[in-house]
């Protein structure tokens, strides 16, 4: 019983980092209508940036993080306003095309600058707490804590601003939506930064719950897509949910399959989904 | 018989293009013909490669099998379970549109390399299986690589030539019928799954006759060899470059960007030495950036394929 309380704990915490990630693939999957193939890459970007800051300029991390972020939004921002604004007017599959290369793009160069070894961002050991016979590192607080502030500021976004809301609207009918009168190009940088942003807080958690490694971001692009689907493309709130299930069923996989196989629960899950019920568990579109 | 060095590159190199001009063409059936995005063609090769490997390697390895068949039945076999894959994924993936679809290889191929990986019994895991026979490797010298030359060349040949008949037959028309408009040809009686089906069956084939061939060519295989950005994305940028729905298109990007590829190598060679271990990752880099080049300038690619007049770009 124990054993699957801690499985819990590690497939929030988990669940958490692919959530962050998912909610920018399913609003621009919603609104570009396009799979953006370099979303984990960009998690790695923003992972690397912040070891940038943090281990080469030694910056405490409070302050690495919200710099990488800013960082990754800008870099977001820039390659769809140089690239994919150009590419937009052509069939989707060129875009999803070229956010394929653009993921080769941006490992290459983290493998450039950063080389391909493990790095961490600090050495220092922390003992786990035991909390009612769970261990508990205190990273995980502070990966839960910062996924669940960002999670609430996403939802004061997108329900309160007229930004998120006009967002919101062109995920869920983009041709309705222009139609009636938003500003899409506006909508659509706001998506990356919103995307962008998530994308490398999702990298830095990850990286702080694990390592640096340049392929880390490629890794958990499944699990990302896997999330995104689950909770319905276009659906933000359905992404957090689908990442926290995803998260859970990965951890709790290891109960009955080897752990080597963890990467391969999220694969299963597209698939059941694609087969069983293609639009999401959440009522997407 | 020994060649001059770069006579002896020369051969190296022509070998290896037209291995992955059998791959392009692979992939050129899947999506420039049929329209159905793989982005798993590293497990098809995978596959491909393990099954003539483990097939004509002598007995007494440490993975499964060892049978010391004869190269030609390692890539029927190839071609064999490919295909039997193909259909495995085809027939949950077949009417999925393009983003999932490519979800969904990346998936499988993730589910082929965690095997490849693990089951050791099978495989040797990340040992890798050695000793896998090339031919006529007892004439010594340059001579087993002029002959693997032949092979390839022919192997390519032959897979052009069907290719190019299948493409001309009304098979090859229904293909791009149901690519440019699937409820047309749907409501013109096509059975649209069938085709598609089939078309990704036949891709899958070819990709494991290549990932054969590239077994023997190279005598060793390991799960590394295998890399998702190395493998798929060079075939995909070949299609591209080349022009996809173009059989010829598929071959001469297969020259082409792996003779930009090797170039870029003498390159990077040139590098002070401490930046010679990141030279990889340049070499990726530059081949990313000329992808996002030819997609702005010239998403039909070097030699466009020839027929309709009426082109959506890159076919989907």
């Amino acid at each position: 019983m124990i054993e699957i309380a801690q499985l819990l704990v590690f497939g929030v915490v988990l669940g958490g980092i692919i959530a962050l990630g998912a909610v920018g693939v399913s609003l621009l999957f919603g609104i570009l209508r396009f799979a953006h193939f370099a979303h984990g890459d960009m998690m790695t970007l923003g992972a690397y940036i912040a070891f940038f800051f943090a281990a080469t300029l030694g910056l405490p991390l409070y302050f690495a993080f919200p710099i990488a972020i800013v960082a990754t939004i800008a870099i977001a921002v820039a390659i769809d306003q140089v690239l994919y604004r150009r590419l937009r007017r052509t069939a989707p599959v060129i875009l999803l095309f070229s956010s394929f290369g653009m993921a080769l793009i941006l490992r290459s160069v983290v493998e450039m600058i950063f080389g391909p070894d493990t790095v961490v961002y600090d050495n220092a050991i922390r003992l786990p707490w035991t909390v009612a016979g769970l261990r508990i590192k205190p990273d995980h607080v502070v990966i839960l804590a910062g996924t669940a502030l960002l999670v609430a500021a996403l939802h004061l976004f997108l329900r309160h601003t007229r930004t998120g809301k006009a967002m919101r609207a062109m995920a869920d009918d983009p041709d309705l939506a222009r139609v009636s009168g938003i500003n899409t190009e506006r909508v659509i940088v706001w998506t990356w930064v919103i995307g962008g942003g998530l994308a490398a807080a999702a990298g830095m958690f990850l990286a702080l719950d694990t390592r640096l490694v340049p392929l880390m971001g490629w890794h958990i692009l499944l699990p990302v897509f896997a999330a995104a689907i689950l909770g319905g493309i276009g659906n933000p709130y359905g992404a957090i949910l689908g990442g926290l299930a995803i998260g859970i069923a990965t951890e709790l996989s290891t109960l009955i399959l080897p752990p080597v196989y963890k990467p391969a629960v999220a694969f299963l899950v597209i698939v059941a989904m694609l087969i069983w019920r293609p639009t999401g568990l959440f009522a997407g579109r | 018989m020994e060649l001059p060095g770069l006579l002896s590159f020369l051969v190296f190199f022509v070998t290896f293009a037209g291995l992955y001009g059998v791959f392009a063409l692979g992939l050129n059936v899947q999506w420039g013909i049929s329209g159905q995005f793989n982005l798993g063609v590293h497990a098809f090769w995978a596959v491909g490669a393990y099954t003539s490997a483990i097939l004509t390697t002598e007995p007494g390895g440490a993975h499964l099998g060892g049978f010391g068949l004869p190269m030609i039945a390692g890539l029927a076999a190839a071609m064999i379970l490919c295909a039997l894959l193909a259909v495995l994924v085809g027939l949950i993936t077949v009417n999925l549109r393009t983003d999932y679809l490519a979800i969904a290889t990346i998936g499988i191929a993730e589910v082929v390399r965690l095997v490849l990986k693990n089951e050791a019994w099978l495989t040797n895991g990340v040992r890798g299986i050695p000793g896998i026979p090339r031919p006529f490797a007892e004439l010594g010298g340059d001579a087993p690589a002029l002959v693997f030359l032949a092979i390839v060349a022919l192997a390519l040949g032959l897979v052009y030539a069907a290719l190019e008949i299948l493409r001309r037959s009304p098979w090859g028309r229904v293909q791009r019928a149901l690519r440019e408009d699937e409820a047309a040809a749907g409501a013109a009686g096509k059975n649209v799954t069938g085709f598609r089906l089939q078309s990704f069956v036949l891709g899958a084939a070819i990709m494991g006759l290549g990932g054969g061939l590239y077994a023997h060519f190279f005598a060793f295989i390991s799960p590394e060899a295998f890399d998702p950005l190395i493998t798929t994305f060079v075939v995909w940028v070949m299609l591209i470059a080349g022009g996809s729905g173009n059989n010829l298109g598929a071959v001469v990007g297969a020259f082409v960007i792996w003779g930009i590829w090797s170039g870029s190598g003498f390159l990077t060679e040139l590098l002070p030495i401490e930046f010679q271990t990141r030279a990889g990752s340049l070499r990726i880099l530059l081949i990313g950036i000329l992808l996002q080049i030819i997609l702005l300038t010239r998403p039909e690619g070097l030699i466009p394929e020839e027929t309709a007049p009426r082109r959506k770009s890159g076919g989907g």
